[in-house]
């Protein structure tokens, strides 16, 4: 298990996939948060573009990546704000625009073909370069100390916008620097899990810590915890099963995010029925009607469960554990989706 | 009872959202250690002239001034507390009352990190509504009287001196009307200042000094609880200042088309 350590390009591999598994998740989050989990897609498809233009000017791929998806990410942020009803169309055409110039763009280049933008689509470990890790350290650097540093603020943001402008925040400045920390970070994890499959590794190991988790800082935590032991087995994988590592983390990242369905159902229950009713004496006792919330659609399920009690008035004291249940039930579900 | 300085006023103020002129030159003021209910109907512009006040909605035309200072200039928001009407909508992220509290003390700490103290102003205002037991549990597992709580208490965590409040009682059942009653209670006794939309006076009928009644984007007339007994009196000039004087006293609502008719 050892003996890949010993190749120079492994532990180029390996460093990288550690960079990645750890900034991925830390922005990827935010985007979750704001429900914008496909954002990173929209960046990827974008910074095809920058990897195309990088070829065709004969510049590094990585930097002209970076300021693409960075212009692209900006321009989504601006139609957010502006976009208003049409603003889903734009982002649309903004994504098919990335992509189908990058294609076009990588065939006008001299020493190009749809072959040379295979790596940068799915990722690849052999060609991971000492100047692409010094390029991953510096950006993951910047990624971590914006997701880190600055995540009372930026969950304030993506948790209520208006209310974070009212606190005197420089909502719009975060704004734009979560757009650009985006892109950054869909550039650096190219190299590793690939332009098609980055998003999966923002959003897949959020997903999953928040099936368990009851807080932003343990979901942040745990998310990170996950997208590092995707990222590294996935490599690893990756390297004995001779495939592209952006193939091998996404499924491990998929079956990681099954395991853990499958296990937050008992946990929840057990959880119940240690904690028993903390609600006990709250006058206002009701049915949490937006109990629960998961990046994939899952509130639909649980809003069910807990919605179609007649509110205002108290229930009975058994109605937490049927809840937990209900819960459960719901998560089982969608646990049964993910594996399949 | 109001200080020489009012901490809030609006004057002629017209605002528009799209086409439609929703505020058509109000004047409400809000005095230092004031109770200020904004009433009426629905699309009557109550919750506008409040996003006026915040500066979330433009004003295309008057003048705001907050704490003595043109809008314009304002840069203080530690001193203002805004509770945002319920959403239900839930954020893609778990998070636990007390990160949702803490968000509100960046009025005060912008980007410097959280220090002994704002801690314990977060503690203090989960305190005042009550959820200090629930701190570490996700604001999703609460209902909606808690929830309402919680965004009471954010609004707290930076001490602010003006509470705007828009239907803090939404969707809130009376046994949690109460509860939340006592904390506002709590809060106008140390001074605070509250501007709230209010859809029924209920159990907050008590503590409100003033209440404006909004009518098609005019704050139509004012109740003054010292001049109650000439408004009762003459409820041909003043039928809905009548109406309303009569709604908080009574706690019923004021939400129908003719309130007058309460009279």
């Amino acid at each position: 298990m050892t003996e890949l350590l010993h190749y120079p390009f492994m532990q180029r591999a390996l460093l990288a996939a550690l960079l990645v598994g750890i900034a991925a998740p830390a922005v990827g989050i935010y985007l979750v948060q704001r429900r914008q989990a496909i954002m990173g897609d929209g960046i990827g498809h974008v910074a095809l573009t920058g990897v195309a233009l990088g070829f065709l000017l004969g510049t590094s791929p990585v930097w002209m990546a970076i300021a693409v998806a960075s212009l692209g990410a900006v321009t989504m942020e601006l139609i957010r704000w502006y976009g208003k009803a049409r603003g889903d169309l734009a982002l649309a055409m903004l994504f098919y625009g990335g992509l189908a110039g990058g294609v076009m763009i990588i065939n006008l280049a001299p020493n190009g073909s749809n072959a040379s933008l295979t790596t940068y689509l799915f990722g690849s470990i052999t060609t991971v370069s000492d100047s692409d890790v010094v390029a991953i350290v510096c950006l993951s650097a910047f990624v971590l100390a914006c997701s880190l540093g600055l995540r009372r603020q930026l969950f304030a943001v993506c948790q209520d916008e208006e209310f974070a402008r009212v606190t005197g925040l420089p909502v719009r400045l975060l704004n734009l620097l979560l757009a650009v920390t985006a892109a950054v970070t869909v550039t650096v994890a190219m190299r590793v899990v690939g332009l098609l499959l980055v998003s999966a590794l923002m959003v897949i190991p959020v997903a999953a810590a928040q099936q368990v988790t009851r807080g932003f800082a343990a979901t942040l935590g745990l998310s990170v915890i996950f997208g590092v032991a995707v990222t590294l087995s996935g490599t690893t994988m990756s390297y004995y099963a001779d495939v592209p590592p952006g193939g091998s983390i996404v499924v491990l990242a998929i079956a990681v995010f099954a395991l853990v369905t499958a296990l937050a159902a008992p946990l929840a229950k057990r959880r119940a029925a240690l904690h028993g009713h903390p609600d006990r004496g709250d006058p206002d006792h009701r049915g949490s009607g937006d109990g629960g919330s998961g990046g994939l659609g899952s509130d639909h399920g649980v809003t069910v469960a807990g919605g179609t009690r007649p509110g205002g008035r108290s229930r009975p004291q058994d109605g937490d554990g049927a809840s937990s249940r209900d819960q459960a039930s719901a998560r089982d579900g969608r646990g049964a989706e993910g594996a399949a | 009872m109001a200080a020489p300085q009012p901490v809030m006023s609006l004057r002629a103020a017209t605002a528009s959202l799209g086409a439609r002129t929703v505020l058509r030159g109000i004047d409400l003021t809000v005095g230092s250690g004031e109770v200020v209910a904004l009433l009426g109907a629905n699309g009557s512009g109550k919750s506008t002239a409040i996003r006026t006040v915040i500066g979330q909605v433009p004003l295309s035309g008057g003048e705001l001034e907050l704490f003595g200072t043109p809008f314009a200039r304002f840069r203080d928001w530690r001193r203002i507390g805004y509770v945002p009407q319920r959403s239900t909508a839930a954020a893609g992220v778990p998070a636990t009352v007390r990160e949702v509290v803490s968000s509100g003390r960046l009025a005060r700490t912008r980007l410097r990190p959280l220090g002994r103290a704002d801690r314990a102003a977060v503690a203090r205002a989960l305190d005042v509504v009550g959820l200090g037991h629930r701190a570490k549990d996700s604001v999703n597992a609460l209902s909606g009287g808690q929830h309402q709580r919680v965004l009471i208490a954010r609004a707290l965590a930076s001490e602010p001196d003006l509470l705007i409040m828009d239907e803090p009682l939404a969707g809130v059942d009376l046994a949690a009307q109460d509860v939340l009653a006592e904390a506002l209670r709590e809060q106008v006794g140390r001074g605070t200042s509250v501007l709230l939309v209010l859809h029924e006076a209920g159990p907050l009928a008590p503590l409100i000094d003033r209440a404006v009644l909004m009518r098609d984007g005019l704050a139509e007339s004012v109740a003054d609880p010292e001049r109650l007994h000439d408004l009762a009196c003459h409820p041909h000039d003043t039928r809905d200042a009548a109406a309303t004087a009569a709604a908080i006293q009574s706690g019923l609502s004021v939400s129908e088309a003719n309130p007058g008719t309460h009279a």
